[in-house]
């Protein structure tokens, strides 16, 4: 049942399908705030798997599609506040290419919200933990992605 | 623009991919792969001479997988024997074992003995946070004879077992996943040589309050070229302002001027007042700063012998002011005194160089004749300079501001004249006060009998106008305020109204029972409301007396508001310079709250006193002299090491278009000639890791050291298709 924190802990097993979410985050901001949040206990979905990259400037347009094309349900970037950027610009940089990766996933027919980037800082524990529990619940919503949905079809043929 | 063609150039191709899924998965890898395999990563090696890669086939990588229990902390929320088995599963994992504790020496030595015994060629810890203990594991890798670059952390404690405790198969399958991932970078890992960078022999103190002249001093001792930068005309900050300190009731300008006059006589410190950090470059022990001098209109008798005037320059007699017909509000009394345009902030300034303020100042020019001729001091048009220092580390101590109680409405605050701040009290109870350390009520000039202490004000208040925290001192000196009264004032009571009396420091305890014999009457309660008699002035408190448990209506002469306190208002710009982060509330981010609290995220940037977060005095100055000497520590050793995280160009693959030249925010990028082609080249010394260039590279011609592409994209391939390659 519902533990501490704000969703539910879903039946496992095989056959239920789990969202899996492909998380790129930055090493200043982002991952600290996620490492912040587990020293304060705060608790969200288990359902993102971190990558740690230096800066978000570094996370490249392909990583987020490499992501989707291996059948990812929802990739999540969070990096440092506008302003904040360890290296000065790194988030600007790579929220800019985000857009062009939304831009381009709703051309192609993917439900953009299935990819996400947030700002998170080094002292936001909490806000990590919403965030997280947030993307876990639109995935969740979402359903699996429709490219693991075709490849599926595809094998089945 | 770079983005806007990027997209057109990628749209297209990504939507053949879309038609059929699979061909995108090998495009990528193709691109991706190859270049961690030997090809790649030679061709661009010998052109970088200082870092030589030897490259593997992650074939041949032998990984070994080390699971720590942390206790219980990693083994209580999930299953560690699940994990094992599943990790030697996992591609490229020669050995896997688990241990209690991971960090502690036996555990050190289970990696030195597996590393050896299974001929291991990166080691991968599944434990806490990398931000915690990645210097611990990269020794033990280095110890067991590899490079300490083949070693990666998997995160199963901060960001799994702890934030998912009642979810153990879920904390079970993010622990295998991250290790999956964490050994995909592994088998790809190469060896690095951190590069060693010499130190600057001087350091920079940015505020020079009680914080920033200790650190000062400290480095001053230590041997090392301190310039040491003021915003004001003065040194001193908040300290010099306040009358008496808790708990000892020391004069504060009785303690705090021998530090100052030290302050402008040390060898070793190179004082500038009325500047700003205007611009910073570089990095630890390389920091290029670019210092504002404003224009002050007064040339100091250096300046003056600087510009060939013998014996000139202002010597701090006073004539000028005498003579200036502008009259403004004094900041340095909170506007509760006179001053002129030109004018010093009060008689022990340090250095007593007067100062023209030239937002009011009309250039009537009575100021220079009254200099005279010999000294000819004053400059009217002068202008705003700008020097450039080289310092290898900083420390930033920019103190605080109080915060703007009007507007909690509440209080009246600046409508009611006899609602005054702590501040105000401060200043009026101080013998070299606007009123010579007489407390009267602004209204009428009468002596007060009855003072009411509002504590908490703006502290603690969860309203969204206040601040959420407890500014930490402001119990102490209202204490101090009413022992004052108390002590000048026959008759007065002090009443205050408080949520907590907060009396934990050294002897503090022992002086909330002093004042409380001493007749100061304590009232749990927050105020609710004030109201003035329109007639008297006299002010009526509101509050519910939550002992006694019913609502008090009292008449007082004065109220004494204890403000909360706030981040200078510069402090954002500053530590934007630095590349500092703040914490939610404003004040400067700590490397880590408990084990370093002086340290920050900027290597060769350290904190001192309450930029950090709100301190008394004893903590403000045991903090400047851990960053004092925190800071020295680098300069001393006269080098440091920088992770080799840096850029490389391939230069086969590389087209010389030149978009990550302009990406770059280092200027470490440039286009060079090279065998007949236009080719980047990375200037080393300038790149900080972050990537910008990497990330955007449309050619795949850039090679992040570390985090390099095919590592990355190995990474998400782990956790997506399961590791099988």
């Amino acid at each position: 049942m519902s533990a501490p924190g704000n969703f539910p802990i879903p039946k496992r097993g095989p056959g239920i399908w789990q969202p899996k979410i492909q998380g790129i985050v930055c090493n200043w901001c982002s991952y600290a705030g996620a490492d912040l949040a587990g020293g304060g206990r705060i608790q969200y979905p288990p359902d993102v798997r971190i990558v740690r990259v230096m800066c978000t400037g570094r996370i490249d347009a392909l990583f987020v599609l490499k992501a989707f094309a291996d059948g990812a349900d929802g990739v999540l970037v969070s990096g440092c506040h506008f302003g904040d950027c360890h290296y000065l610009e790194g988030n600007f940089k790579a929220a800019k290419r985000m857009f062009m990766v939304k831009r381009l996933m709703k051309s192609i027919g993917i439900d953009d919200r299935r990819f996400r980037m947030t700002f998170v800082s080094a002292s936001e524990g909490a806000k990590w933990g919403a965030v997280i529990t947030d993307v876990v619940k639109t995935i969740n919503e979402l359903g699996p992605s429709p490219i693991t949905e075709i490849r599926k079809e595809m094998e089945i043929k | 623009m770079a983005e806007k063609k990027a997209t057109t150039k990628k749209a297209p191709s990504k939507k053949e991919d879309s038609k059929k899924v699979a061909p995108v998965k090998q495009e990528t890898k193709k691109a991706a792969a190859p270049a961690a395999k030997p090809k790649a990563a030679p061709a661009d090696a010998p052109a970088q001479a200082a870092t030589v890669m030897p490259t593997m086939n992650p074939g041949d990588a032998r990984v070994g997988v080390f699971i720590c229990h942390c206790g219980t902390n990693i083994a209580g929320s999930m299953d560690i024997e699940a994990v094992q088995e599943a990790s030697k599963k996992v591609p490229h994992v020669a050995y896997v074992d688990n241990y209690k504790y991971m960090c502690s020496m036996p555990g050190q030595t289970v990696i030195n003995k597996a590393v050896k015994e299974h001929k291991l060629t990166a080691v991968v810890v599944a434990a806490c946070t990398p931000r915690l203990h990645e210097p611990t594991f990269r020794t033990a890798t280095k110890d067991a004879g590899l490079n300490p670059f083949r070693f990666e952390m998997a995160n199963i404690r901060d960001q799994n077992s702890w934030v998912h405790m009642h979810d153990r198969e879920g904390s079970t399958d993010k622990a295998i996943d991250a290790i999956k991932i964490a050994v995909a970078k592994a088998a790809l890992l190469q060896d690095l040589h951190p590069k060693s960078v010499p130190v600057e022999k001087a350091a920079m103190v940015v505020g020079a309050g009680v914080a920033g002249m200790q650190a000062a001093l400290d480095l001053n001792a230590a041997g090392i070229k301190t310039y040491l930068i003021e915003s004001d005309m003065s040194i001193g900050g908040r300290m010099s302002q306040l009358d008496k300190t808790f708990p000892t009731l020391d004069c504060s300008q009785c303690i705090l001027t021998p530090k100052m006059v030290d302050v402008g006589r040390a060898e070793n410190i190179d004082l500038m007042t009325w500047s700003e950090v205007h611009e910073v470059e570089g990095y630890i022990g390389n920091f290029d700063v670019t210092i504002r001098k404003k224009a002050r209109g007064v040339m100091t008798p250096k300046e003056a012998e600087a510009k060939g005037i013998v014996g000139g320059g202002c010597n701090g007699c006073g004539d000028c002011e005498n003579v200036c017909p502008v009259v403004k509000p004094n900041e340095f009394e909170v506007g509760m005194k006179p001053r002129k345009a030109i004018y010093i902030n009060h008689p022990q300034v340090v250095p007593l160089i007067y100062t023209i303020d030239f937002n009011s100042c009309v250039k009537c020019g009575l100021c220079v004749t009254a200099c005279g001729p010999e000294k000819r001091a004053i400059d009217l048009e002068m202008k705003d300079e700008f020097i450039k220092v080289k310092v290898g580390t900083v420390i930033l101590a920019t103190g605080y501001d109080i915060f703007p109680i009007e507007n909690k409405k509440e209080w009246g605050y600046k409508k009611y004249e006899n609602v005054i701040s702590s501040l105000e009290f401060e200043r009026l109870i101080c013998a070299s006060g606007p009123t010579g350390g007489h407390l009267v009520r602004p209204s009428d000039g009468e002596t007060p009998k009855r003072v009411a202490f509002v504590l908490c004000a703006g502290s603690r208040d969860n309203t969204g106008i206040g601040k959420p925290y407890c500014s930490r001192f402001c119990c102490m000196y209202s204490l101090k305020h009413a022992h004052q009264i108390i002590e000048k004032i026959p008759g007065c009571i002090p009443y205050l109204f408080y949520m907590d009396i907060r009396s934990f420091g050294k002897m503090y305890e022992e002086f909330y029972y002093r004042i409380q014999d001493e007749g100061a009457k304590f009232i749990r309660g927050r105020v609710a409301n004030i109201l003035e008699d329109p007639k008297t002035k006299n002010l009526h408190v509101y509050t519910d007396d939550t002992l006694l448990n019913r609502p008090i209506d009292m008449e007082v002469d004065l109220v004494v508001l204890a403000a909360a306190i706030e981040p200078k208002a510069d402090t954002n710009r500053t530590r934007k310079l630095f590349g500092v982060s703040c914490s939610m509330d404003g004040w400067l981010l700590e490397a880590h709250p408990k084990l370093n609290p002086c340290g920050t995220t900027t290597a060769g940037v350290f904190l001192a006193g309450v930029c950090q977060g709100p301190k008394d005095i004893p903590d403000t100055v045991a903090s400047a002299e851990g960053a004092a000497s925190a800071a020295s520590i680098p300069i001393h050793m006269g080098a440091v090491e920088l992770e080799p995280y840096f850029a490389m160009c391939i230069e086969d693959k590389c087209a010389g278009c030149g978009m990550c030249v302009n990406l770059c925010p280092y200027s470490a990028l440039s286009l060079v000639e090279k065998d007949g082609r236009t080719v980047m080249q990375v200037t080393e010394a300038k790149c900080k890791g972050c990537g910008t260039c990497g990330g955007f590279c449309p050619g795949g011609a850039i090679w992040m050291n570390h985090f390099a592409t095919p590592q990355i994209v190995a990474q998400i391939d782990a956790f997506l298709l399961g590791g099988e390659q």
